[in-house]
């Protein structure tokens, strides 16, 4: 299998190693890095400079008997550990089209999804998230095409089956497409169709508005 | 820790490069024997003693080092001084309760560390959940390289890599402050500051080149 073309960048892998991407970006990060050792390979080393920033970090001194405190604690059972939700789900036989940690979320089996239909040729499965973030699941008949359009905020498309093209190039199966506002793009399903996963990230979460979804996706 | 961990180590010719992987110099190290005095320790041969032996006085001064220094990253993640003492708590005990999985091949001690009390953080206070690759799912595309020859985030390059951070110009080493301690992702950053997501990206690039010359080069 080839390896991805098309990656996320700098900025989105350290904003998940840094722990400040929400749920929605880390969902299209985390399963690229599912299809693409190389940004495993940065990834892991954005991980040591979380390590090297926590040990140049100026000491807080804890509360007294912060240690006899945990020391009381080291023998308790460890308690049930919950099962992640949603819960995950069991790896097929096969290897599936869709890896982890985006299985867990929508299953291994697109063909037994509830599909919606959005537009002619465009077909979606909603992802609910955490803290009303929302992911989409965008199936693209060959040769469908989105509508033209330029925004604000950046909208992330991960590439599962299939590919599509537009302006920035052509993504295949791990790609990761940023558009930002910058970029008025318009793309087209290639002839075998499309399976992506879609997100936008944004303003959401500095205006406070709540469901201000401006992917061309999202918008149909 | 690099002078306590080149003592235990005595060998001069370790790789001193960070990519993903696994190093031979830890493992012929592995079998010594521990050193007695935990306070003599680097954190890799606390938490490596922690996770074989449930070594209760490394694990003390394990907590030493990093609690301290846990509670600093939590409070500047907007915990206050009670709860940053919770969670302290909590990631401390992680630290105990996993300390067999702790592998010095695949990243340092402060890395392990930061990794757990980054998620144990992102559940208690973003109350999100982290989505993360599972290494043994069948659809996972491993890494091209063969293990034996894949190299890891050695001591010297943890040292190395602290020195690089400081080294930064203050509009550089801010972008890094921001991602890990400020909760802002880098598109806010822009929007905030007024400035194109271009020049945001173009930063934190001359920043990263730095850090990962640091982290490949040991000269």
């Amino acid at each position: 299998m080839s390896l991805p073309l098309h990656h996320p960048g700098d900025a989105l892998l350290m904003d998940y190693a840094g722990g400040c991407l929400g749920e929605a970006g880390g969902l299209v990060v985390a399963t690229h890095l599912a299809l693409c050792p190389g940004c495993r390979c940065a990834v892991a080393e954005l991980d040591a400079v979380g390590g090297a920033l926590l040990e140049e970090l100026e000491p807080d001194a804890l509360a007294p008997g912060a240690l006899d405190r945990l020391f009381a604690r080291l023998d308790e059972p460890p308690p049930y550990e919950e099962p992640p939700t949603p819960p995950r789900i069991a790896p097929p036989a096969v290897p599936s089209l869709i890896p982890e940690p985006l299985r867990r979320y929508v299953g291994g089996n697109p063909a037994a999804m509830r599909w919606r239909m959005m537009a002619p040729g465009f077909q979606c499965v909603d992802i609910p998230l955490s803290r009303g973030e929302r992911a989409r699941l965008i199936r693209m008949k060959g040769g469908a095409a989105a509508p033209r359009h330029s925004h604000e905020g950046l909208e992330l498309a991960l590439v599962l089956d299939g590919g599509f093209s537009d302006a920035l190039g052509q993504f295949a199966r791990g790609d990761v497409a940023v558009g930002d506002g910058s970029i008025d793009h318009k793309p087209v399903a290639d002839p075998e169709g499309c399976l992506c996963l879609s997100v936008t990230l944004g303003r959401l979460r500095l205006t406070g508005a709540v469901g201000r979804f401006l992917n061309p996706f999202m918008r149909l | 820790m690099e002078r306590a961990l080149s003592s235990f180590f005595p060998s001069p010719g370790r790789h001193a490069r960070l990519v993903c992987g696994r190093a031979f110099a830890f493992n012929a190290a592995m079998q010594d024997p521990l050193p007695p005095a935990a306070a003599a320790m680097s954190p890799d041969d606390l938490l490596l003693a922690v996770g074989r032996a449930r070594d209760r006085a490394a694990f003390a001064a394990l907590f030493g080092h990093f609690a301290p220094r846990l509670k600093a990253y939590l409070r500047r993640l907007g915990a206050d001084a009670q709860g940053a003492e919770e969670l302290v708590q909590e990631v401390m005990l992680l630290v105990w309760r996993r300390a067999e999985t702790f592998d010095p091949a695949q990243a340092s001690a402060a890395t392990w560390v930061f990794t757990i009390a980054r998620n144990r953080r992102i559940d208690a206070l973003r109350r999100e959940q982290r989505p993360e690759i599972d290494p043994d799912d069948p659809a996972l595309v491993p890494d091209p390289v063969e293990p034996a020859d894949r190299t890891l985030e050695t001591a010297q390059d943890s040292g190395r890599l602290r020195a690089a951070i400081r080294a930064l110009p203050p509009e550089q080493a801010e972008l890094l402050r921001m991602a890990y301690f400020e909760d802002k992702p880098h598109s806010a950053i822009a929007v905030e500051r007024g400035l194109p997501l271009g020049t945001v990206k173009s930063r934190l690039r001359l920043a990263l080149d730095r850090l990962r010359k640091a982290l490949r080069d040991p000269s």
